[in-house]
């Protein structure tokens, strides 16, 4: 296997964007990508595009030939496309399989990407709950936030954690996205705002949710002794793990446990060989504010139960001893279902870097991604070492 | 839903007709057709579930699918049957009265009215007992 490097990123502004269509979303960070990576678009090998729902947000399959199409990689190369599907975690899912192309020696130069345009789609409620289990959860009129509150009120139930405490959790995301130029929400908001907010699925208010978003991001991959052509700056990929779990939360082990996430969590720190304590910064899957306190226990940085006392003294925030969604996490940045796993990486990449700008984490030299699809049936994790 | 998809599941949705398997003698509803645990070792067979349970934990859906709004605010809730599995339901009570071990039973009630497919869909329910 040969050790893989980013070497260009790119992402869209996140938000409503009423004038953009699908295509041109994936433009943008496509072009922002190669860019940033200086090569042209005959060295791309293969593509990967991660996409939960073009088919029913707007009714385009063929989703890996027509990016392929409209980034102006069918004359020379007709580069192969793929497009990957984990509902949610459909970006985190298709940046491991560039990965995986790159380490086995199969390709060299590869592209993943991301992209969703959600708002387009009469009823997302009813889109996002297809990620679930559409026979016995859905039928029975389980919603997505209807799900995570479960397993907040399970959470609550059995566990220390106060309503202040989990309205935290939006409260930091959207201060870290106030930094963020492409965040969807650039406004600070309070425990307040939260607690005052609509009930959604109790105990989850509007702002414990994230937002429908449209958007889209791209990585470029390369073997690590190739980097050095194209970047100063490159980030080596020291881990990448997945794991699946049931589809339908009724049937887990115990539901304020993400099994899958402790599985990919264990397995990718295993690979990188790193403790949890070398980590500089996360980006977790926070699709409610449940999701995030569940992501930090779940992948071992406290244990179980304990997540809200890591919140109650900030130590999540940029310059704490943990800091968690620095890009604004799905909560403030967005949640373009398709793009967030591979905004994650760009926002791992960037810190490492050091061009995160006003959010920079100081000295960061290892990163990590959590990217979940579901109420957690699959999780992808990976890690990252600034070179 | 198709009529199709629909149809096919009525015994299960109707009645609470799970599987066992034989081998390990797990219960499962939903039904599956192989035991995650004795994969092919196991023997799968109808099981016809006990109506009744407890409360594992839930939630209260104030903002729902087209197909559900006009339900909406309605009581969600993960189920234990007595049969030892879990399934996901509607608690017909008011939301103030769901609580944790809150003793349930089944019923039959109409579950989504007119879906895309035309179609009542009927299915089961719970109800403090
Ligand atoms: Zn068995």
């Amino acid at each position: 296997m040969r050790d893989v490097a980013v070497i260009g990123i790119g992402c869209s502004k996140f938000g409503e964007r009423w004038d953009t269509s699908f295509r041109e979303l994936f433009v943008e960070a496509g072009t922002l990508a190669i860019e940033d990576a200086g090569i042209d678009g005959e060295s791309i090998d293969a593509l990967y595009v991660g996409n939960m729902s073009a088919g029913r947000f707007v009714e385009q399959e063929h989703i890996g030939a027509l990016i392929a199409d409209y980034a102006g990689l069918t004359r020379a190369g007709h580069t192969p496309a793929t497009r990957v599907e984990a509902a949610c975690a459909s970006g985190g899912l298709a940046f491991r399989q560039a990965v995986l192309a790159v380490a086995s020696g199969m390709e060299d130069i590869v592209v993943a990407a991301g992209v969703e345009k959600m708002t387009d789609a009469g009823d997302s409620t009813d889109v996002l709950a297809a990620a679930a289990d559409r026979e016995w959860e859905g039928f029975a009129g389980a919603t997505f936030p209807g799900l995570y509150a479960m397993i907040a009120t399970d959470y609550m139930h059995r566990y220390s954690l106060t309503r202040e405490q989990l309205a935290m959790v939006a409260v930091k995301n959207h201060y870290h996205g106030s930094m963020n130029p492409i965040s969807q929400f650039q406004n600070e908001i309070t425990i307040d705002t939260v607690l005052r907010s609509t009930l959604v699925a109790d105990p989850l208010r509007l702002f414990d949710c994230s937002p429908v978003s449209d958007g889209s991001a791209a990585v470029v991959v390369a073997p690590l002794e190739m980097a050095r052509d194209f970047t100063d700056a490159p980030v080596t990929v020291i881990g990448t793990a997945q794991a699946s779990d049931t589809i339908a939360l009724h049937d887990r082990r115990d539901i304020s446990t993400l099994d899958a996430s402790v599985a990919a969590g264990n397995r990718v720190f295993e690979r990188a060989r790193v403790d949890r304590k070398d980590v500089d910064l996360v980006e977790v899957h926070d699709c409610f504010t449940i999701a995030e306190i569940c992501a930090v226990e779940d992948l071992g940085f406290v244990k179980k139960g304990e997540a809200g006392m890591l919140y109650e003294e900030g130590q999540t925030y940029i310059g704490g001893d943990l800091p968690v969604n620095t890009s604004g996490g799905l909560k403030a940045c967005g949640h373009p279902v398709g793009a967030t796993g591979l905004k994650q990486v760009w926002e791992v990449v960037t810190q490492l870097r050091g061009e995160a700008g006003k959010r920079q984490v100081d000295g960061a030299e290892i990163g990590m991604t959590q990217n979940v699809g579901g109420s957690g049936a699959t999780v992808v994790c990976h890690l990252f070492r600034r070179v | 839903m198709t009529v199709a998809r629909f149809w096919r599941k009525i015994p299960q949705r109707y009645n609470l007709i799970g599987t066992k398997c034989e081998n390990c003698g797990t219960v499962f509803f939903p039904p599956r057709s192989l035991c995650p645990d004795c994969r092919r070792d196991g023997k799968i067979v109808d099981h016809h579930c006990s109506g009744r349970g407890k409360v594992v934990t839930y939630t209260v859906i104030r903002t729902a699918s087209d197909q559900f709004s006009n339900l909406t605010p309605y009581v969600l809730a993960i189920i234990e049957l007595e049969d030892g599995c879990r399934l996901t339901s509607q608690v017909i009570c008011d939301p103030s009265e769901i609580t944790f071990g809150m003793p349930v039973r089944s019923v039959f009630r109409v579950i989504a009215e007119d879906g895309p497919s035309g179609i009542i869909h009927y299915g089961t329910k719970f109800v403090p007992s």
